[in-house]
C-alpha cells in the first residue's frame, strides 16, 4: 500500500478517551462497571447533546415562527440552525427537503399516508424487503388495505442478504413504492442501496429507505444513494428521543398533501378552505420538538468533529472481533452472516433463550437486547422465537467484547449445571 | 451474583430441562393460547375437566425461556386435581407471589412448590415470563377456547 492510499484512512478513532463525553457509561450496573451494548435500540448521549437541550431551556426556549420577541426569534434561529446541519450532514440538496418528524416511524407513516394514499390504487404494489423493522412493514399494511394496493416481499437467504435476483423480478410497473432498510436492526446487514434504488426507479417506483440504523454508523449521502425519501430518528444518532428526520426529494414533497393539520402547517386558514405553508412546513403541524431538534444539531456536530468514516471504521473492526470470538464460543450461533454488515451481532446459545441470556449478561453490567426486535417476520424466517443481539456503538471497546464474551460463557456455565 | 441465584435456581433448571406435563391433550375441554407480544414467546395450555369440575388432565406446550419453561411446569403439577375455582385462587396467590404486589395468602398447601419463582418479583421486566401460563390457563378454565395476551 503507498502512502497516498494510507492517506485516505482516517485518523483511528479513540473510544476510550471519547467515553469521557457520555456521562451515563461511567457507572456501574448490579456491582460491575455498565457495558452498554443496545446501540442498536438507542445510543447514549454526549455532554454536548446534554448541555445543548439544557442550554436551549435555559436561555432560549420559546415557540418558533411565530413570536417578534427576541426568544423566539433565537429559538426559531437554532431550530433552522439544526436543519441546515442536518441538511449537510445527509447532503440533501435543500432545506426545504429536510422535514422534522418524531422519529422514523413518524416519518415513514407521513409518506405512506401522504405520498401512498395519493398515488396508489388497487392493483398497485408497495414491495419491502423479507429483513424489515416492523416500522416498515405495518404503515404499508395499512396502506394497502386502505388503496386496495398489494404488499410484496423480496426474500432473503440464509446469510440475511437480500436476494437480488428475486427482488429484480418482482419489480414490475404496478410497483409504485419501494421502501427498504438501509441496515438491518436485527441482522445487520447493509443493502447494496445504491444498486437496488436504480433498479426501482427504471421500474416507475419511488424509493424510500428506512436509515434508522445507517445514518450514525456510516457517511450517509442521500444524493448518492439516489433514493426519493430517506427517514431517520435523531436518538439513534447519540441525540434526544422523540425527533426525527424524513428527507423527501423537493418534486415529489411539493406535489405530496399535507398529512397532519394543525399550526404552522397553514398559510391561510378560513372556514371554507385553507391553503399550505412552503416546505418543509407543510408537513411540521403543530409545535414540534424544538429542544430535540436542537439536541439533534449538537449531536451532529459532535459526530462530524469524529468524522463518520472514522466511526465506520472503528465499528468494523469491533464487528470483526466479536464475529471471530463469536465463531471460537461454543454453543453460539450468528443469525446474520451477510458479507456486507454493520456492528450488530445478532445470536442464540444453544439450550438458553435469549431473555435468560439478556437477565445474565445484565448481572454482570453488560446491556444487550433480546426479543424479536420488532422484526417477526425475520424471527419467522429463522426459526427462533428471539435472539439476542449486541449491537456496537462508537464509545465501544475490545473491552467491552470480553467482558460480553465473559458474561456469555458465564450464563452457558451457570445453564450446564 | 446472589440475587441471580434468586432467581435461577436448582429447582427451575431441572422443569426447564425436563418440564412435566409436557404436550397437548388429545381430546381437552379446555384449551387457551398465550403469547407475550415483548418477546414473542408462545404457550398452548389444555386441560381436562371432569363432571364435578375438578381438573383432571393439564398440559402446556410451547417455547419460551426458563422461568416461563419453568412456571408453567410448575402450574400444571399444582393445578391438576385442582377445582376450577381452586385454581382461580392458586392464580391470585401466584400473581401477589410474582408481582409482590400485595400479600401472598398462606392457606394454600401447595403453594410452597411455587415459592421457587417469588425471585422474579425483583426482575420487573421478567414477571410475564413467570405469569404467562397462568394467565393461560385462566382463560381456558373461563372461555372454552381462548386466545390471551400479558399485554390485555
Amino acid at each position: 500500500m503507498n502512502s497516498a492510499a494510507l492517506n485516505q484512512y482516517p485518523p483511528a478513532l479513540d473510544a476510550t478517551a471519547l467515553r469521557a463525553d457520555f456521562p451515563i457509561l461511567d457507572q456501574p450496573v448490579n456491582g460491575h462497571p455498565l457495558v452498554y451494548l443496545d446501540n442498536a435500540a438507542t445510543t447514549q448521549k454526549p455532554q454536548v447533546v446534554i448541555d445543548a437541550v439544557a442550554d436551549f431551556y435555559s436561555c432560549d426556549n420559546a415557540n418558533v415562527h411565530r413570536g417578534v420577541h427576541r426568544l423566539s426569534q433565537r429559538a426559531s434561529d437554532r431550530f433552522e440552525g439544526a436543519r441546515e446541519k442536518v441538511r449537510a450532514f445527509i447532503n440533501a440538496p435543500s432545506c426545504a427537503e429536510v422535514v422534522f418528524t418524531q422519529g422514523t416511524t413518524g416519518a415513514i407513516n407521513l409518506v405512506a399516508q401522504s405520498y401512498g394514499r395519493s398515488n396508489l390504487s388497487k392493483g398497485d404494489e408497495v414491495l419491502v424487503s423479507a429483513m424489515e423493522h416492523h416500522a416498515n412493514i405495518v404503515p404499508w399494511q395499512l396502506l394497502c388495505e386502505e388503496t386496495g394496493a398489494t404488499l410484496k416481499v423480496a426474500p432473503m437467504n440464509n446469510n440475511a442478504e437480500l436476494l437480488l435476483e428475486d427482488f429484480t423480478n418482482l419489480l414490475s410497473e404496478k410497483t409504485r413504492i419501494v421502501a427498504l432498510t438501509h441496515v438491518s436492526n436485527a441482522l445487520g446487514t447493509i443493502n447494496p442501496i445504491q444498486k437496488l434504488t436504480r433498479q426501482a426507479h427504471q421500474a416507475g417506483a419511488v424509493v424510500l429507505i428506512d436509515g434508522a440504523q445507517s445514518v450514525a454508523h456510516e457517511p450517509v449521502d442521500v444524493q448518492s444513494l439516489g433514493c426519493d425519501f430517506f427517514a431517520f430518528s435523531g436518538h439513534k444518532l447519540y441525540g434526544p428521543t422523540g425527533v426525527g428526520v424524513l428527507y423527501g426529494r423537493e418534486t415529489l414533497l411539493e406535489a405530496m398533501p399535507p398529512w397532519l393539520g394543525g399550526g404552522d402547517m397553514i398559510r391561510t386558514v378560513s372556514f371554507e378552505g385553507s391553503t399550505w405553508n412552503a416546505l418543509p412546513y407543510k408537513f411540521e403541524a403543530g409545535t414540534p420538538h424544538i429542544a430535540g431538534v436542537v439536541g439533534l444539531g449538537a449531536a451532529i456536530d459532535y459526530l462530524d468533529a469524529i468524522g463518520l468514516q472514522a466511526i465506520s471504521t472503528h465499528e468494523q473492526s469491533l464487528l470483526a472481533l466479536a464475529t471471530q470470538r463469536a465463531h471460537t464460543q461454543p454453543g453460539m450461533r450468528i443469525i446474520g452472516n451477510a458479507s456486507d454488515k454493520a456492528a450488530i451481532v445478532s445470536f442464540e446459545l444453544d439450550g438458553i433463550h435469549p431473555h435468560d441470556v439478556g437477565t445474565i449478561l445484565d448481572s454482570a453490567g453488560v446491556a444487550i437486547r433480546t426479543g424479536h426486535h420488532c422484526a417477526m417476520p425475520v424471527m419467522q424466517f429463522f426459526d427462533v422465537p428471539a435472539t439476542a443481539r449486541a449491537s456496537f456503538g462508537l464509545y465501544n471497546t475490545a473491552e467491552d467484547i470480553n467482558a460480553l464474551f465473559d458474561a456469555i460463557t458465564q450464563t452457558q456455565s451457570l445453564f450446564a449445571r | 451474583m446472589n440475587d441471580l441465584r434468586d432467581l435461577y435456581q436448582e429447582v427451575i433448571f431441572d422443569h426447564n430441562r425436563s418440564p412435566r406435563n409436557f404436550g397437548l391433550l388429545e381430546h381437552p375441554t379446555h384449551q387457551a393460547h398465550g403469547v407475550n407480544p415483548l418477546c414473542g414467546d408462545e404457550l398452548k395450555v389444555s386441560l381436562v375437566l371432569d363432571k364435578d369440575g375438578v381438573i383432571e388432565d393439564l398440559r402446556f406446550e410451547g417455547r419460551g425461556c426458563a422461568i416461563s419453561t419453568a412456571s408453567a411446569s410448575i402450574m400444571t403439577e399444582t393445578l391438576k386435581g385442582l377445582s376450577a375455582r381452586e385454581a382461580d385462587r392458586y392464580f391470585d396467590a401466584f400473581h401477589a407471589m410474582a408481582t409482590g404486589e400485595s400479600p401472598t395468602p398462606t392457606d394454600l398447601p401447595a403453594l410452597t412448590k411455587l415459592k421457587v419463582l417469588s425471585g422474579v418479583r425483583h426482575y420487573p421486566a421478567r414477571v410475564k415470563c413467570a405469569t404467562l401460563a397462568w394467565h393461560t390457563v385462566r382463560s381456558a378454565l373461563q372461555n372454552a377456547s381462548a386466545s390471551v395476551t400479558t399485554e390485555s
